[in-house]
């Protein structure tokens, strides 16, 4: 997984609430398009118009944010379907940065599989943000610091140390834990004598 | 002493390992595939040098790219076909249980998991959908994982994952006739919006759960993820074992009985605390339609339409202050894993029977599974549809989804059973109205979003 430390981009306001992973990829995208091809298909709704022209009211075909690798979102981005692809479609078109008051859950833990970093802030502070790429189209991302950088006014954020670690290191989560696989066996091995049923329903169908 | 919640004693009873702050690595205990995603999970499995550890805990099926239309041997596109071969082949090369199209207990992944017994009271759930949480109505914790976790989970059976904070949502009251499980489960999303779940697990009680069937139920654990809530979930009780026993995976003998002492440990205790606490009355409750692109977007069937999103609005082809009720449909859709089990059909169907639906509408019944359809064609339902004037089709996702080329024309109205309502959803430019079944039955009767208080 590629590393993340500092990003310093050109960073775009999606103002609404609730923009939802259908929105982000169509399914039928999802179904039919190689996994690092998807990023002309990001926002399909919003980003083109029926005849298939790009929508010139779009904010990410804007020439000042064309480029985004910031995204300052509003509440419960992401939100819906779990579809991976819906990262895959940002990270397809240079996004590494999502900003939000909240995160849809499903997708919020798919960026951090991918090295793209989802930081949580106050409504206030993103509000703040989106005012500041309306007129100043970027930022910075310290995630050493734990940083946004919007002009020189430093703003902090939070993250579990886990995944930053991750993010930093560069980690492979399934290499992680297939470290602890003598725990994972004795504690199956212990779980089948309390809850027997549920390893002996499996496959035997009356 | 202060108790723990149904939530907490589920999870506890999963975990192998505490990372630190609030994550936990917990055990999997079934892992359902489908054909969206699955090929190509077990074939990333296979191709970092992997095993797949207990394939004994894993199901799959096909359902999101199968083509619904009757007599269908698979997809209806080439495309489809490969994603389903594909789950096939890898399924077999891992030694994991699928249930394939045309055979018994193909349908609805999230449809089949409690019809067959595979998920269970106690149980920690996972699935590439995010309508997984259907399945906390058994009283089990399940949830919808990406592309990368299922990978994870298929080579190791277990999850990192952070423990959420806990929401009881009381649902007092009665109903009153024409107002079923749909309207109380919209009615809350409205009410909390479509973030107020955001970083909970919700536990849905109070007696007008109580009430329900189970069917009903899972009807409200699907749109947990519509709250923003990965986790919904239901104490299991009486209803729950009498669905349960018999069904073909479900534990028998000793071991039934090992496991449902167990289970009737797990309802929260008397004294436990929530973080946060809702109540919905019953009583006063009407039939809910949504009418914008949020299921949060939603309101009496009988009221007008509010004003404050007007690209939703704009989008719906609808005017602030007109009433919902009247506006003309081309589509109706009964089906997806929200409403598509035999209850749904039954109270679809008892709308309908001896009637003719509006001559301009198109309207689909998608039953969730073979044993759903089989079912009903024993009781005879699917001639009431027929007759209606209903295409009587094969089990799958379908017209919810729009993954398998069945789509709603552009700018076409449908009144939907499914979850979602968002722009493009159902097809490009598609308008979705989410309903109840029987909703959704007296729609295509009128022709137009109709009250179902009417035809009772």
């Amino acid at each position: 997984m590629e590393k993340f430390t500092t990003l310093e981009g050109i960073a775009a306001p999606l103002a609404a609430a609730n923009v939802d992973t259908d929105t982000i990829i169509r399914i039928e995208r999802c179904a039919r398009t190689p996994k690092n091809e998807m990023g002309p298909w990001a926002f399909e709704p919003l980003r083109y118009l029926p005849d298939g022209a790009e929508n010139p009211d779009f904010v990410l075909n804007q020439p000042r944010y064309r480029g985004a690798s910031i995204l300052v979102c509003g509440e419960n981005f992401g939100c819906g379907s779990s579809r991976e692809m819906a990262v895959w479609a940002l990270a397809g078109m240079g996004v590494r940065c999502v900003i939000a008051p909240s995160f849809g859950e499903i997708f919020f833990n798919n960026c951090f599989q991918n090295g793209l970093l989802a930081v949580r802030l106050a409504g206030e502070a993103v509000a703040r943000l989106q005012a500041f790429v309306e007129a100043t189209p970027r930022l910075t991302v310290d995630l050493e610091r734990q940083q946004v950088h919007a002009g020189s006014e430093p703003i902090a954020f939070e993250i579990e140390p886990l995944r930053k670690r991750a993010l930093i290191e560069g980690l492979d989560p399934i290499g992680v834990t297939l470290l602890r696989e003598a725990g994972i066996a004795a504690w199956q091995a212990r779980d089948r004598s309390r809850r027997p049923w549920v390893y002996a329903a499996s496959d035997s169908p009356r | 002493m202060s108790g723990r919640t149904l939530f907490e004693k589920i999870w506890e009873a999963h975990r192998i390992a505490e990372l630190g702050e609030g994550v936990d690595l917990i055990h999997v205990d079934r892992h359902l595939q489908h054909d969206l995603g699955g090929g190509k999970a077990l074939a990333e499995v296979r191709s970092r040098g992997l095993r797949v550890r207990n394939p004994e805990l894993t199901y799959a099926t096909s359902d999101h790219v199968v083509s619904s239309a009757p007599g269908r041997s698979g997809g209806a596109y080439d495309w489809a076909n490969a994603l389903i071969d594909s789950l096939r082949l890898e399924t077999r090369r891992a030694g994991i249980r699928l249930f394939d199209v045309g055979e018994d207990g193909q349908g609805i992944v999230h449809v089949i998991g409690p019809e067959l017994g595979i998920t269970q009271p106690g149980l920690t759930v996972v699935c590439g959908d995010s309508h997984t949480c259907t399945n906390g109505a058994l009283g089990e914790v399940g949830f919808g994982i990406g592309a990368s976790e299922i990978v994870h989970v298929l080579a190791t059976q277990t999850l990192e994952a952070r423990r959420p904070k806990t929401l009881r949502a009381r649902f007092e009251g009665s109903r009153a006739p024409g107002v079923h499980a749909k309207d109380m489960i919209l009615a809350l999303v409205g009410r909390i919006g479509a973030a107020g779940g955001v970083g909970y697990a919700v536990e849905y009680a109070g007696e007008a759960i109580r009430a329900l069937d189970m069917e009903a139920r899972l009807t409200v654990c699907n749109l947990s993820i519509e709250l923003g809530a990965r986790i919904g979930m239901i104490a299991p009780d009486e209803t729950t074992y009498a669905f349960l026993r018999e069904r073909p995976f479900a534990p028998r003998g000793a071991l039934w009985d090992q496991a449902l002492a167990w289970w009737k440990t797990l309802p929260s205790d008397p004294q436990a605390k929530f973080d946060r606490e809702v109540e919905l009355d019953c009583d006063a409750l009407a039939p809910q339609v949504t009418w914008g692109t949020s299921p949060e977007d939603v309101i009496d069937v009988d009221g007008r339409i509010p004003g404050g999103k007007p690209d939703a609005l704009a989008y719906m082809g609808l005017a602030e202050g007109r009433p919902l009720a009247g506006t003309k449909i081309d589509r109706v859709f009964i089906g997806s894993c929200t409403n598509s089990r035999l209850s749904d059909l039954r109270a679809a169907s008892a709308v309908l029977k001896g009637r003719k639906m509006a001559r301009h509408v198109r309207a689909w019944v998608v039953p969730g599974s073979m044993g759903v359809k089989r079912a009903a064609e024993a009781e005879g339902l699917h001639e009431t549809f027929l007759a209606a004037g209903f295409e009587w089709r094969e089990p799958g996702c379908s017209l919810c989804v729009g993954a398998n080329g069945e789509l709603v024309e552009p700018e076409a109205r449908c009144v939907s059973t499914s979850n979602r309502n968002f722009v493009g959803r159902q097809g490009p430019r598609a308008r979705t109205h989410l309903a109840s079944p029987a909703t959704a039955a007296a729609s295509a009767l009128a022709g137009e979003i109709a009250d179902v208080r009417r035809f009772l």
